[in-house]
């Protein structure tokens, strides 16, 4: 049997695609998170990336810079003291940028929601929220399965239409 | 050495010292103003040799009782033997003497006692919050803590 892409280039190589499919697949085959941590979140955030579930197979490579994100994997409680440190971190990323929360805390407060006076109830009081990963810690499969909610909320996006530069100058005010 | 050495040398350090029953380690109670003699005692003297400050912490008992209680945790790692002492605080304008002369870890403990009860550490070389950010308002550990309505833009609830 041939492979996909053989199929796919049997016409003397050609491939006809819409610019925006080709563009969003682009950007969802290399989505770089940060390499950022909060607490126990992080940890399996990091089992995500070894080789058992390897999370490099969808083109997820931690960056150890904003600069160089597309994403950001809120990954544990979000402190007061932290809070602003995570809007200066996301205002460093280059547009269009993501952000996966992940866990209880970082989606509500998690085990803080009532006496936790040091706690930010929800990370999307701070930065606005794509996709949320239920969990206390979430599995590396669950995280893994936002990442797939990810794939496809980008999957059907679009960069080219003017609507798309409306989003963005409304966006940036 | 036992117990009731360590009780017999505190006394004698700190003029009185009332044990409280059933506690572990060996827990005694002294004047507030007795404590750096009674530390440095005990650091120096080579019978007792605490030659670790393990923790202090601070407990509110709340504004009906009106008192604050400072409680440290000294271990001798060539003795093996460890001792609680605790002194009790009035609620308002609560201060007591720093220990970091003669332990460098009471440093950041009473930072935190400091940064959490709002307990004055005299003579400290760098009293300032240590968990909480540095424009926090109030001490989170107090009984009658009640927090802000929001934190730099950010509800608190």
């Amino acid at each position: 049997m041939k492979g996909l892409l053989d199929q796919q280039f049997e016409n003397g190589g050609v491939m006809i695609t819409r610019v925006d499919d080709l563009l969003n697949w682009a950007r969802l085959s290399s989505l770089f998170p940060m390499t950022f941590g909060l607490a126990c979140c992080a940890i399996e955030f990091m089992s995500t990336g070894t080789t058992v579930y390897d999370m490099d197979r969808f083109g997820v490579m931690p960056r150890a810079t904003p600069r160089q994100a597309d994403l950001m994997i809120v990954s544990g409680t979000v402190t007061f003291k932290m809070a602003d440190r995570i809007r200066q971190l996301y205002e460093q990323m280059a547009e269009p940028r993501y952000v996966i929360s992940m866990g209880s805390c970082s989606n509500c407060g998690g085990p803080y929601w009532q006496h936790g006076y040091h706690v930010v109830k929800g990370v999307d009081r701070i930065v606005p929220v794509d996709v949320y990963v239920p969990g206390c810690p979430p599995r590396p499969e669950a995280l893994i399965g936002g990442i797939l909610k990810l794939h496809e909320k980008i999957r059907n996006e679009s960069r080219v239409k003017p609507v798309a530069l409306e989003n963005l100058i409304d966006r940036n005010g | 050495m036992d117990n009731a050495g360590l009780t017999a040398c505190v006394q004698r350090l700190a003029g009185k010292a009332e044990e409280i029953k059933n506690a572990l380690p060996l827990s005694l109670v002294i004047e507030a103003s007795s404590l750096v003699d009674v530390c440095e005692g005990l650091h120096k003297n080579p019978e007792t040799y605490f030659d670790m400050l393990t923790c202090i912490t601070g407990v509110d008992n709340g504004p009906e009782a009106g008192t604050m209680e400072v409680i440290y945790h000294f271990y001798s790692i060539p003795f093996n033997h460890a001792l609680m002492l605790k002194v009790v605080l009035p609620r308002e304008n609560a201060e007591v003497e720093s220990v970091t002369a003669i332990w460098k870890s009471a440093n950041w403990l009473e930072r935190e006692v400091f940064d959490m009860f709002g307990i004055n550490f005299k003579n400290h070389p760098d009293l300032r919050r240590i968990l909480m950010p540095a424009d926090w308002v109030g001490y989170p550990l107090r009984k009658d803590y009640e927090h802000e309505e929001s934190y730099r833009g950010i509800k608190i609830d």
